[in-house]
């Protein structure tokens, strides 16, 4: 791990001098967590637990499968990097197994930007993750997005590994 | 949850020249103990007399909207008008009521007691503002009324003192007055205090529900009355009435308009930062009679008044859907501005009221588009494959400011409010966003993003840059109804960091903040109150 360790801390300094964005976070963002939950009460309380046993197909399922359910991105932008890719080609793999299951992608900003943008620039993010999934051969039809602009960071911090954190686009199978 | 509002009024002066003739047959005519004060006098007698009470004419009370009504038979005509402060002033006791036909021309303003709003904040006026008397003390249900009184200096003494430009003097050398000063003021005594400006008034409860407030304004050295006027207010509007004291008073000594009887709307906030409650609230400019009007189930965000402030348009994550609602203060209803839509926010009203000016996201794409505000069918005005957001029309409709991030990253565009003529303003070095009009067409506010967010002004074709905030994160302005104070949201660092709703005038210098039951974001500021 230590070659790892010396790979983000180079990116460390990449990003602290020369404001690179694109570059994977210096510190890999906390744990997903289910943002539904945040708001709406309804959503994503049956996540798949019947007595104990994580019932295939559900949120908790995917969640346990792939590789993560969030994508980051660099101040803002919004295209999918390498490592993003990877997350999404491992989702793209179960929701094809799970044929059924609809999904939402929401897309959130962090605080270093105004609050009327940052909904459109969540709307952008959630939307090119959808747009990639589909070019994975997720169908459309499956798909919704949301942006929750920056009303909903994961990070609470006001540094740069909080705001990498929560700038992201977290798929949600809908139960 | 219908309010009654007031007709306040600019009043008609209704002494005919020459007609000062006390009532003989008051009880105490001349200095004394104030007695009752009867309404039902016709002719107005001297300020001499205890009894000498203004009436008014054209009240109306009750109703949603406010009309003026001829006075009726009994109610007294009062006298409005501007005494210059070059009339040789008569011994106050004596004075009949300024005959407005003598006195100098309506419009008047060359009193020679001028506020400089430009050095004013440096060099702040002192202006006495003596508790209210009451011709009797009665117990009204806005409170008793010698309270009320009180309670009406404080509010013209808070109003005055918060715009930067008046000093007004502590309470310690204040005097109470009674009720015959209130047109006859101690202009020794208010001389030795050091005060410039005086103000007086009195409150009297009606008899049939409703209070009497009158206000007068005083140039101290030149012994003179500039200007006066007066309000019948139900009792729940009682605090209205002293800000309407406060804007004459204010209005008549900076020339700049009015703005203290108004309303915010914004956001109150509450809870950790990952989990914000979010609610809509209203309350008076200076905080008072705040009241919740969302319950804090889903996030709602950027709300703005209605010019007739008879609604708010906003956006909400109801149903876990983020949707443009218009929700009305008086009934508590809401209904969906456009239907079928994946994410609409930013919403604005155009300032005849007929439109809603918002931004639609569509497929990764965030344009302005307009739509009626009865609902209908929304017309795109914005075709960039940047995102297009937060548009805000010119005071007279013609034109839209808005932010785009065509070029790269945030600036600040001006469109023909049909989306002709798409011409960026913004050229200063750094990003812009937020973009709002001044109701006074003059200025356009803003936030200025680099190495933190601060609160900005240009003019309509982008020069005269001026930043008036430095903190880490201010954000998102409004504008005062008189175009001369900036209401903002300034947030704070790390886990624990919070927002709160301030202002600031537009010299960048009298920043404070604005009280709130809880934290604040996105306050919008309405009209004034007619």
């Amino acid at each position: 791990m230590s070659k790892l360790s010396n790979i983000l801390l180079a990116c460390t300094a990449l990003i602290a001098v020369s404001g690179c964005a694109k570059k994977r976070p210096a510190v890999l963002p906390p744990a997903p967590v289910d943002n539904n939950a945040a708001v709406d009460p309804n959503a994503g309380m049956n996540n798949g637990n019947v007595g104990g046993a994580i019932v295939p197909g559900s949120d908790a399922d995917f969640q346990r499968s792939v590789s993560s359910n969030t994508v980051n991105f660099g101040l803002d932008m919004y295209d999918i990097d390498p490592t993003a890719r990877a997350i999404l080609d491992s989702q793209a793999q179960w929701l094809a197994k799970f044929p059924n299951q609809r999904i939402t992608i929401e897309g959130h900003a962090d605080e270093r930007g105004t609050r009327e943008y940052n909904l459109a620039l969540g709307d952008r993010r959630a939307n090119a993750t959808k747009n990639y999934l589909a070019a994975k051969g997720v169908s459309s039809s499956r798909m919704t997005t949301i942006s929750y602009g920056k009303e909903r960071p994961v990070a609470m911090g006001s540094d740069d590994q909080s705001w990498a954190a929560n700038r992201r686009a977290v798929t949600v199978v809908l139960n | 949850m219908t309010r009654s509002i007031l007709g306040f009024f600019p009043l008609r002066p209704t002494l005919v020249a020459g007609d000062h003739s006390s009532l003989g047959n008051h009880p105490g005519g001349g200095r004394g103990p104030v007695g009752k004060v009867d309404v039902t006098m016709r002719n107005a007698p001297s300020p001499a007399s205890p009894n000498w009470a203004p009436a008014f004419a054209g009240v109306v009370l009750g109703g949603r909207k406010a009309r003026s009504v001829l006075a009726s038979v009994g109610l007294l005509a009062f006298v409005s008008g501007t005494a210059s402060a070059q009339d040789a002033p008569a011994p106050a006791s004596q004075q009949a009521p300024a005959d407005p036909a003598a006195a100098a021309p309506a419009g008047d303003q060359s009193g020679g007691l001028v506020v400089d709003v430009t050095g004013g904040i440096s060099a702040p006026m002192p202006i006495a503002i003596p508790v209210m008397p009451t011709s009797a003390v009665v117990s009204t249900p806005a409170g008793s009324t010698d309270v009320l009184g009180r309670q009406l200096a404080d509010i013209v003494t808070n109003d005055l003192r918060n715009s930067g430009l008046f000093t007004p003097l502590s309470p310690g050398q204040l005097r109470p007055i009674t009720f015959p000063e209130v047109t006859a003021p101690g202009f020794d005594y208010w001389g030795s205090t050091g005060a410039q400006a005086l103000v007086q008034g009195f409150i009297r409860a009606n008899g049939d529900g409703n209070l009497t407030v009158g206000c007068y304004l005083y140039d101290v050295s030149s012994k003179a009355e500039l200007t006066r006027t007066g309000f019948v207010v139900p009792p729940s509007d009682w605090r209205r009435a002293g800000h309407k004291c406060a804007d004459m008073v204010y209005t008549r000594l900076t020339g700049e308009g009015a703005y203290f009887d108004s309303r915010v709307v914004y956001v109150s906030e509450t809870g950790p930062k990952g989990h914000r409650i979010k609610r809509l609230a209203i309350m008076d400019q200076d905080g008072a009679n705040h009241r919740f009007l969302t319950n804090g189930q889903s996030i709602v965000l950027t709300p703005r008044f209605a010019p007739n402030q008879q609604s708010i348009v906003y956006m909400s994550y109801l149903n876990n859907r983020p949707a443009i609602y218009v929700y009305d203060i008086g009934s508590g209803k809401q209904r969906l501005v456009v239907a079928n839509a994946n994410l609409t926010f930013a919403p604005r009203f155009s300032p005849d009221g007929r439109n809603i000016l918002f931004s639609m996201a569509q497929g990764g794409n965030t344009d302005v588009y307009r739509v009626p505000a009865q609902g209908g069918t929304p017309q795109r005005l914005t075709n960039s494959p940047g995102i297009d957001t937060g548009g805000s029309y010119s005071p007279d409709g013609s034109k839209i400011v808005f932010e785009s991030d065509r070029s790269g990253g945030q600036q600040i565009y001006v469109m023909n409010a049909d989306g002709s003529n798409q011409q960026r303003i913004s050229f200063g070095g750094g990003r812009y966003a937020t973009p709002v009009w001044s109701p006074r067409g003059d200025l356009i506010a803003f936030t200025k993003l680099g190495g933190g967010f601060r609160i900005g002004i240009m003019s309509p074709s982008g020069g005269g840059e001026k930043l008036l905030t430095n903190d880490w994160q201010d954000e998102g302005p409004s504008w005062s109804p008189n175009g001369r104070v900036i209401n903002f949201y300034r947030s704070g660092r790390g886990s624990g960091g919070k927002a709160d709703l301030w202002s600031v005038d537009l010299t960048g210098v009298n920043e404070r903040k604005i009280p709130t039951p809880l934290d604040g974001s996105d306050p919008a500021w309405g009209p004034l109150r007619p």
